[in-house]
């Protein structure tokens, strides 16, 4: 049995890595349940807007700063992404197989650029670390987790609250419908699909401070977040964040009791509980 | 027999190629060809036929490459007897998974496609952290190579060129035979499929078998020829990923489809490779997939037939189209009774105890107003829902617990008031469907013949080899009606089919009704247009809110007061 402080830090650890679970299937999860697109790709963009942030960074520029080139390129290519697939009227699934063929594109692009070889963003951020009752609590992913709470409570907000938010549920529900009722569904899907690449780019940047780069670093996450994904609702702007800290204690715990490797069973196996004695809910 | 006849011839010929003496790298160069072709092949069985897309491919393929790997090397089985035990246990994986899946009914694709993403991970950490795999992998340097062909590299091809043959046979054989023609309706719309007799839950389940079990070979005979196999590469993303890319590039709607892009993929990866630009090579690879999905949805394979398929002669009909004379059997023992039939949706309830009794060679109007619980009771009938109580009798048998493919077996037949056709199937082979599976169960060539009958029989057969989406919606409603009379059913279930047409139309569908009736099939006809009900019903039974309010003759019942106001409401006078 493990001690106290140790069960204790990993705790906090699966908090942190769940908050990036969230963050990463927040906009995955909105474009799926409200658009119909699984963007595979979202991953890869992720992970560039990870190494963006590390060559601007490199240049000099705040970490935080370089959203501000990174965000407004991210919502345009989600712009694009959407106008494809409502011009060639592609089906979920196919849109799941176009991604794949974009994530491949993606990070044979990462990879040609900046190599297979590993790079560790170096920023101020990176060494900070509290000390709060007797846990140790780095910077970088109590900057992920604010973010991902912050951006979560956001969408959720917008999209229970606002005249936007609502035209947009209305349109998921009956794109018909809500035309006839004067909602520009088309115009509505394209910003959805751009706010859900920009995500993208903010979470490329949490990955940024705490993770070492790789192109492969496109497809360590995929399972794990597609079960946050699902798990948490398609759709669902909190959801996501709920599911990912849960499996991210979970994984954590099981490490912590077992051993590293035996982490993805909890989340998939979670996954296929869910889809087997749930599938309704999905 | 044609096509098997030069598949073996092929695979004959190219056996010799080891005898060329040519460098290793060929023969290596053509194993990883025929590795894939089996890989996409058979993911094809299942995924491209039957449409549920699996992602899982990789754990079938890893639980081959880790029987090997374990019996070969721990148990010191000889290296071909462990094929065989790793294609059963694969198979025996792939059947468990489906038959927990598939059990709830149907599953939505992208969710099968994902379940089985998570398996295949699941399968990978158990592995790894069992004295299976342990963390390190597992070398097979140990392990003898069987002396197939001259050298270790031509025993690998020979195996891999074996195996592809193999395989591509029983695409081919699967893709003629019923069960083929099966999962191609299940891709279209199983819940029709399922009502014309298919049995959709056996048929995914022998599909997943076929299919696990190649790919279990495949990864056996890979786990030698890595000769160090890992967790790592085993269960990595690669292998779902390009066998679909390969299945979609080809064409994943024809056995042949597969094997094209996973010819065509592994040669331009190597080509890459082998010059050097292989991030471009990727690039390029994702880069065909997209356009591909774009602007070849069939595939490369898919267009060339169609193509083809527009150029040749259009066949005529079989002139079998002499509609059997058999006098109109009408007596009055029941074909089929229901008694207190209940069927309730999330507090509605739908049918409040149905009695109603159908009898041989009659036809029998099911009216009422809309949401009255008609349609609710063809689905209960049918075995589309189960009814919640009560109990239904078809010629002897209760039929109210079997399955939707049993009772269409049976002899029940429906259509959809909306029409359900197939859409990638073309109209003769929508037919032949119902002929196959239905009450008749003929063998394809008969079934092909008994649906140009019933083609002609509803002035379709000109439009033979079109597909649904050309037709009109006259010609969809008798499409549906075509398909319901080739399964030859001794109960026709028609669901409103006049409703949409014109007033001329109509009449051609009242005349149609009749000779059906004529040839001996009992009918209840659900309709709204009381002209056609008053025409064609011999009784009429009346529903309203789900239960029935009234049934007799025609005449009398239609102007019975509470008919009347079930219809038009009550009377404030």
């Amino acid at each position: 049995m493990p001690s106290l402080a140790l069960l204790g830090q990993s705790l906090l650890s699966g908090i942190f890595v769940g908050a990036l679970y969230g963050l990463l299937g927040l906009g995955l999860s909105l474009a799926w349940g409200l658009l119909g697109q699984i963007n595979l790709a979202h991953f890869a963009l992720a992970v560039l807007g990870a190494y963006l942030t590390y060559q601007l960074a490199a240049a000099g520029l705040d970490p935080f700063l370089t959203l501000a080139a990174i965000l407004p390129a991210f919502f345009l290519l989600g712009i694009a992404l959407h106008w494809l697939f409502a011009r060639f009227a592609v089906s979920v699934f196919n849109s799941l197989l176009i991604t794949f063929g974009l994530t491949v594109i993606i990070e044979a692009g990462i990879q040609w650029i900046w190599s297979a070889d590993f790079r560790r963003l170096e920023s101020h951020y990176t060494d900070i670390r509290y000390r709060v009752a007797g846990l140790y609590v780095p910077l970088p992913e109590l900057l992920t987790l604010v973010l991902a709470i912050a951006l979560s409570l956001g969408l959720w907000a917008a999209l229970r609250y606002t005249d936007f938010g609502k035209a947009i549920r209305a349109s998921a529900e009956d794109q018909a419908m809500a035309q006839a009722f004067g909602v520009n569904a088309k115009a509505l899907a394209l910003l959805l699909s751009g706010v859900a690449a920009a995500l993208a780019g903010v979470a490329g940047l949490c990955v940024a401070l705490s993770y070492t780069l790789a192109p492969s670093q496109i497809y360590a996450w995929v399972g794990v977040v597609f079960a946050v994904v699902m798990l948490g609702g398609l759709g669902s702007a909190l959801g996501p964040l709920v599911a990912g800290i849960v499996i991210g204690v979970s994984e954590a715990i099981t490490m912590a009791l077992t051993a590293p490797s035996w982490a993805p069973l909890v989340s998939f196996s979670l996954l296929i509980a869910l889809l087997v004695l749930r599938p309704e809910k999905l | 027999m044609r096509t098997l006849g030069a598949l073996a011839a092929a695979g004959v010929l190219l056996a010799f190629v080891p005898a060329l003496k040519l460098p290793a790298f060929y023969e290596t160069f053509l194993y990883l060809i025929f590795h894939w072709i089996v890989l996409a092949t058979s993911w094809n069985i299942l995924s491209g036929y039957s449409g549920y897309f699996s992602f899982g491919h990789g754990a079938f393929f890893g639980i081959g490459m880790y029987t090997t790997a374990t019996l070969s090397t721990k148990a010191n089985l000889p290296f071909l007897g462990t094929l065989p035990l790793g294609a059963a246990l694969a198979a025996l994986l792939g059947v468990a998974l489906g038959a927990i899946v598939f059990r709830a009914g149907r599953m939505r694709g992208e969710l099968f496609a994902l379940l089985t993403l998570a398996v295949s991970y699941v399968l990978a950490t158990i592995i790894l952290n069992t004295p299976i795999d342990g963390g390190p992998g597992v070398s097979l340097s140990a392990v003898a190579i069987p002396a197939i062909g001259p050298s270790p590299p031509s025993t690998f091809y020979l195996l891999a060129l074996a195996l592809a043959v193999v395989t591509l046979a029983i695409a081919y054989q699967v893709q003629r035979a019923s069960l083929g023609r099966g999962l191609f309706a299940i891709h279209d719309d199983e819940d029709v499929a399922e009502v014309l007799g298919v049995p959709t839950y056996r048929y995914k389940l022998a599909a997943l078998a076929i299919s696990c079990a190649l790919a279990g070979i495949a990864g056996g005979i890979h786990a030698l020829f890595v000769n160090y196999v890992t967790v790592g590469e085993t269960f990595s993303i690669v292998v779902p990923l390009s066998v679909v890319l390969m299945s979609v590039l080809g064409g994943a709607r024809h056995w042949a489809g597969p094997a094209i892009g996973a010819a065509i993929i592994t040669a331009l990866l190597y080509a890459f490779t082998a010059s050097n630009y292989a991030v471009a090579g990727r690039a390029a690879v994702g880069l065909i997939l997209i356009v591909v999905i774009l602007f070849l949805p069939q595939g490369v394979l898919g267009q060339v037939l169609r193509w083809a398929q527009r150029r040749a002669p259009k066949p005529k009909g079989s002139g079998l189209a002499t509609a059997r004379a058999e006098a109109p059997i009408q007596d009055l023992t029941p074909l089929l009774s229901a008694t207190g039939v209940r069927k309730a949706f999330a507090g509605v309830q739908a049918l409040a105890g149905v009695d109603l009794t159908v009898r041989r060679g009659e036809i029998l109007g099911l009216v009422g107003p809309n949401g009255s619980g008609k349609s609710t009771l063809i689905n209960v009938i049918s075995g589309h829902y189960r009814a919640d109580a009560g109990r239904i009798v078809f010629a002897g048998a209760d039929i109210e617990r079997l399955t939707a493919h049993r009772i269409a077996r049976l002899g029940i037949a429906r259509t959809y008031q909306i029409p359900r056709p197939f859409a990638h199937l073309t109209v003769l082979e929508n037919v032949t469907l119902p002929a196959m599976f239905g009450h008749a169960t003929l063998d394809r060539a008969d079934a092909e013949r008994e649906a140009w009958r019933w083609l002609e029989f509803t002035r379709l057969a000109a439009k033979a080899t079109a597909l649904p989406g050309e037709l009109n919606l006259h010609q969809r409603k008798f499409l549906e009606l075509a398909r319901a009379l080739a399964a030859r059913p001794q109960l026709l279930l028609l669901d409103e089919v006049l409703s949409g047409l014109t007033p001329t139309e109509i009449d051609g569908a009242i005349a149609l009704v009749k000779e059906i009736r004529a040839q001996g099939a009992s009918i209840v006809f659900v309709e709204h247009v009381m002209r056609a009900v008053m025409e064609l019903a011999d009784r009429i039974v009346v529903l309203s809110y789900g239960s029935v309010i009234a049934e007799g003759g025609p005449a009398e019942v239609m102007e019975r007061g509470e008919v009347v106001e079930a219809y038009l409401g009550k009377a404030h006078a």
